[in-house]
């Protein structure tokens, strides 16, 4: 409309634009509907994206984030040079690690376990019980959690007593501290994470097998070079996933498991943001904090991704 | 078909079947302890210390935390956050996901970017807490329903199925002069029933066991989703190592075990009554999700 040059002569592109413009008012409801929705992405996603400028600002909540003065990489200064930085990524990664090494393999070999059972209505039943965890809160895990192992009444530690033993403070000390979090996180997620194993096992050619018993293979051969080999992508591709993101132990399961005596171990990035945060209101500062996270985990999803094309695998993006 | 009947063959079934056994076990054994204790008495509890079947069958516990309002209330407001927020959710989650299902709308594939874009970075937790906090929202009901209204992840699945719909009934509709919103409701929307629902208890599941989002936005401890409550309830009311008790009531009773173990029942339960309609379609939900956004 604004453009004098294309609306002088009757080019192709000027009727191009006026079958744009009716699609455009055909469609009206269409861009009515999507309104609700891109308002919800803009306020409560691209607004706090914007607002990560905080991190170079000094917020002063009575003067409003416009009128706050900047103070360029003050924050990051503090938060590098700062002792607990290097003791967040140690408990971040650690913890990230463990995850890795005792939690990751459980659902895949949990898979094949159940993918070796005959009768279906057996494998069935023992699918819908180890779902079940998926679906109650950490609250409920964590709470479900103390009431095994506290001091005070606590099943386990009333048993160690009742046999003489001493008391432990499992859930008091930094010693315990990683084993309980993955080890919730194994009781919690095993079973449901064999779905895309078994997803993928279904999807395995049975005349293989039938190809390999001939071939006089037992069950242990079958496994290794069949079934072993036939999910070997979702493995890889799963594995990678995780890589991207390393960063994000779950949060409200540290949050929740945290406590004064085991905060030496407990504390990631996303707790301190917290606490840095909301709990002592230095709203730059735990911005910083929180951009950082961000910013190392959009590299590293990248960076996964990467390496996925590199294996040979379509990405995740 | 081969028929295996070799003996390591068979051992190798039976070893299988036992482990299996026993994963699950430990996956369902703790449960069923926390359930069978809010059934006991507080002697026969710590008399045998672990029980599956109480003898002496009480509803003492039920009868005490029923009878309280705090925990009334908090049932209350995860019941109210759940109906309301899950509407809102897949209300939403349609109205965005139909018009980026249809291929002959313009900006579709800006605004998809857009939305996976936030998938992958985000403002983070402070800059989003001062989102809520400048809208007002602080200590109202609304920071638990419109900060996480639409999943991104979500929104693409329910966008990849309507648009696998056959696009000849919507240029039926069309012709026999239906507008967008009525081939949404009346076509659309019926064809997809089974994919909604799963949606929506997935969504329903996730506000039932909101926690954090209250921690953050919810002060006003009457208005405590029952999460947060059995926060309060199990992990803070023993001892005061372990966190500060100050914003319960005064006069709440510092509960025992049984009492523990049946708030915990009563914040899972709506979730095993949905267990088994949920599971009919979950697997191929997470399976979509899993897969590729």
């Amino acid at each position: 409309m604004g453009n004098p040059l294309a609306a002088s002569k009757p080019s192709i592109s000027a009727v191009f634009r006026r079958q744009k413009l009716k699609r455009l008012a055909r469609n009206r409801w269409l861009y009515i509907m999507l309104l609700p929705g891109l308002l919800y992405f803009i306020t409560f996603k691209y607004v706090p994206m914007y607002g990560v400028l905080l991190a170079f600002k000094n917020y002063q909540p009575f003067l409003g984030f416009v009128d706050s003065e900047w103070v360029g990489m003050k924050h990051f200064d503090r938060f590098f040079g700062d002792p607990l930085f290097w003791k967040l990524l140690k408990n971040t990664f650690v913890l990230a690690a463990y995850n890795i090494l005792f939690f990751f393999p459980l659902p895949i070999v949990l898979a094949l376990m159940l993918n070796e059972l005959r009768s279906q209505t057996y494998k069935k039943t023992i699918q819908t019980l180890v779902y079940i965890p998926h679906f109650m809160s950490w609250v409920v895990i964590v709470s479900i959690a103390y009431l095994f192992f506290t001091t005070e009444g606590g099943l386990v530690n009333e048993a160690i007593a009742s046999v003489g033993g001493e008391k432990i403070q499992f859930l008091l000390s930094p010693g315990w501290f990683r084993t309980f979090i993955t080890g919730e996180v194994m009781w919690k997620e095993t079973g449901w994470g064999t779905i895309i194993f078994l997803a993928a096992l279904a999807g395995v050619d049975t005349q293989l097998y039938e190809a390999a018993k001939i071939d006089g293979a037992g069950r242990m051969r079958q496994l290794w070079h069949i079934t072993l080999p036939a999910i070997r992508s979702t493995i890889v591709i799963l594995l990678i996933l995780r890589l991207g993101n390393f960063l994000d132990t779950g949060f409200e399961q540290i949050f929740l498991m945290l406590n004064p005596l085991n905060r030496e171990v407990g504390e990631v990035f996303d707790t301190y943001v917290y606490t840095t945060g909301i709990s002592q209101g230095e709203y730059s500062y735990s911005t910083a904090v929180g951009l950082f996270k961000s910013v190392v985990g959009l590299v590293l999803v990248f960076g996964s991704n990467f390496l996925a094309k590199r294996f040979g695998e379509e990405g995740i993006l | 078909m081969v028929k295996e009947t070799s003996w390591t063959s068979r051992l190798f079934d039976i070893f299988n079947i036992i482990v299996l056994a026993i994963i699950a076990l430990i996956t369902i054994v703790p449960f069923i302890y926390v359930v069978a204790g809010s059934f006991a008495t507080q002697r026969e509890l710590l008399e045998k210390g672990f029980i599956l079947f109480p003898t002496e069958f009480s509803l003492e516990a039920y009868n005490y935390i029923f009878s309280t309002n705090t925990l009334m209330r908090s049932l209350g407001v995860t019941i109210f956050i759940t109906v309301v927020g899950t509407l809102i959710n897949i209300t939403l989650t349609c109205l965005m996901a139909y018009p980026l299902s249809r291929r002959d709308m313009d900006f579709r594939s800006p605004i998809q970017l857009m939305v996976i874009f936030t998938m992958l970075f985000s403002g983070g937790m402070i800059p989003t807490f001062l989102v809520v906090k400048e809208l007002g929202m602080l200590d109202t009901y609304w920071s638990l329903l419109l900060p996480g209204a639409i999943s991104a992840f979500n929104l693409i699945i329910v966008r990849s199925f309507f648009q696998q719909l056959p696009p000849d009934l919507e240029e039926s509709a069309k012709i026999d002069g239906a507008s967008d919103p009525g081939i949404l409701v009346r076509i659309v929307i019926p064809l997809s029933l089974p994919v909604l629902a799963t949606f929506s208890l997935f969504y329903a599941v996730g506000h039932w066991n909101t926690y954090f989002s209250s921690i953050l936005y919810i002060n006003d401890s009457t208005k405590w989703p029952i999460q947060v409550l059995l926060r309060q309830i199990v992990m803070l009311s023993q001892g005061g190592s372990l966190g500060d008790t100050s914003s319960l009531e005064s006069n709440f009773i510092p509960p025992d075990q049984a009492v523990k173990m049946a708030v915990i029942v009563v914040s899972t339960i709506p979730i095993l009554i949905v267990y088994p309609f949920l599971q009919k379609h979950f697997a191929k939900g997470a399976l979509l999700g899993s897969v590729k956004g």
